[in-house]
């Protein structure tokens, strides 16, 4: 998880304990989400997360949810182009005009949408500067050790092991 | 965009900003302050009674939250202190729109002489 740690902008939180795995990207990144087209939540990691209002799985449907709705709402919202359809209608990823992050005063929300379908979610710390790379990057470690793996059910849940 | 499209984006967005509060990992969280779409950022000011401003800009513009703190003001102003407006309804008083032109036209000539 170096690549957090380098676009991080100088601010001043508390210096993490240096080498511990939690430390280094808990002070910038608190969870990670990643959904397929259906709406199933492929992997959920957390490094950061004090408060918690809903149980694991309610909390990813809230989370696919509202990433639904901004996606409506922006394609919606577009100044730039005059076709815009519904409200509500569901999107083909890449239509319409999307949305790559947004923030609020506690945390900054990155998003990406993969032609297939495949949405990245990052929740980070609300100072971190733009992420799209970082989120590409997952995106092919996504598709090199997890498309790639011939064990792998396509729609189910990623395993995995977790290396220190 | 007609009168029920804005209806709707704004009980959409309303319901947006709630959500958001609750995903937050940490405590504290105010709602959605700005979201960077691919051809616009949108900016969101809450007051302390819950109206919500937001302006839409050009992706990377600067100091829209002074901007929407002036529109706040001008809320307040023309349209809070206006004995005919009625709580909650569509504001139709003819100062604000008049004075809310005339701050857009000043940030745009200031954007212009950059």
């Amino acid at each position: 998880m170096q690549f957090f740690s380098g676009s991080v902008d100088s601010t001043p939180s508390p210096a993490a304990p240096p080498g511990t795995a939690s430390g280094l990207s808990g002070n910038n990144a608190n969870m990670l989400y990643i959904f397929n087209r259906n709406g199933v939540c492929l992997l959920y990691h957390e490094w950061h997360r004090p408060l918690r209002t809903l149980d694991a799985q309610q909390d990813q449907k809230l989370m696919f949810g509202l990433l639904f709705s901004l996606r409506s709402f922006t394609a919606k919202m577009d100044p730039t182009s005059l076709d815009k359809g519904n409200l509500g209608v569901p999107l083909l990823p890449g239509q319409g005009c999307s949305f790559h992050s947004f923030r609020t005063n506690t945390y900054k929300l990155s998003f990406m949408e993969s032609p297939s379908g495949i949405k990245i979610i990052l929740v980070t710390h609300p100072k971190i500067s733009d992420l799209r790379d970082s989120l590409r990057h997952i995106y092919n470690i996504y598709v090199e050790y997890v498309v790639k793996n011939p064990l792998y059910i396509p729609g189910s849940p990623i395993k995995y092991v977790r290396k220190h | 965009m007609d009168t029920n499209d804005s209806l709707r984006l704004a009980s959409l967005w309303h319901s947006m900003h709630a959500i958001s509060q609750q995903l937050s990992p940490v405590v504290g969280c105010n709602g959605v302050e700005l979201l960077q779409a691919d051809n616009f950022d949108l900016h969101c000011f809450q007051s302390l009674t819950g109206t919500k401003f937001f302006v839409v800009c050009e992706p990377g513009m600067l100091h829209m939250e002074a901007l929407l703190k002036v529109i706040y003001e001008l809320y307040t102003d023309y349209v809070l202190k206006n004995p005919f407006y009625e709580m909650e309804m569509p504001i139709r008083c003819e100062l604000f729109d008049l004075n809310l032109t005339q701050v857009i036209q000043k940030d745009r000539v200031s954007l212009l002489g950059r």
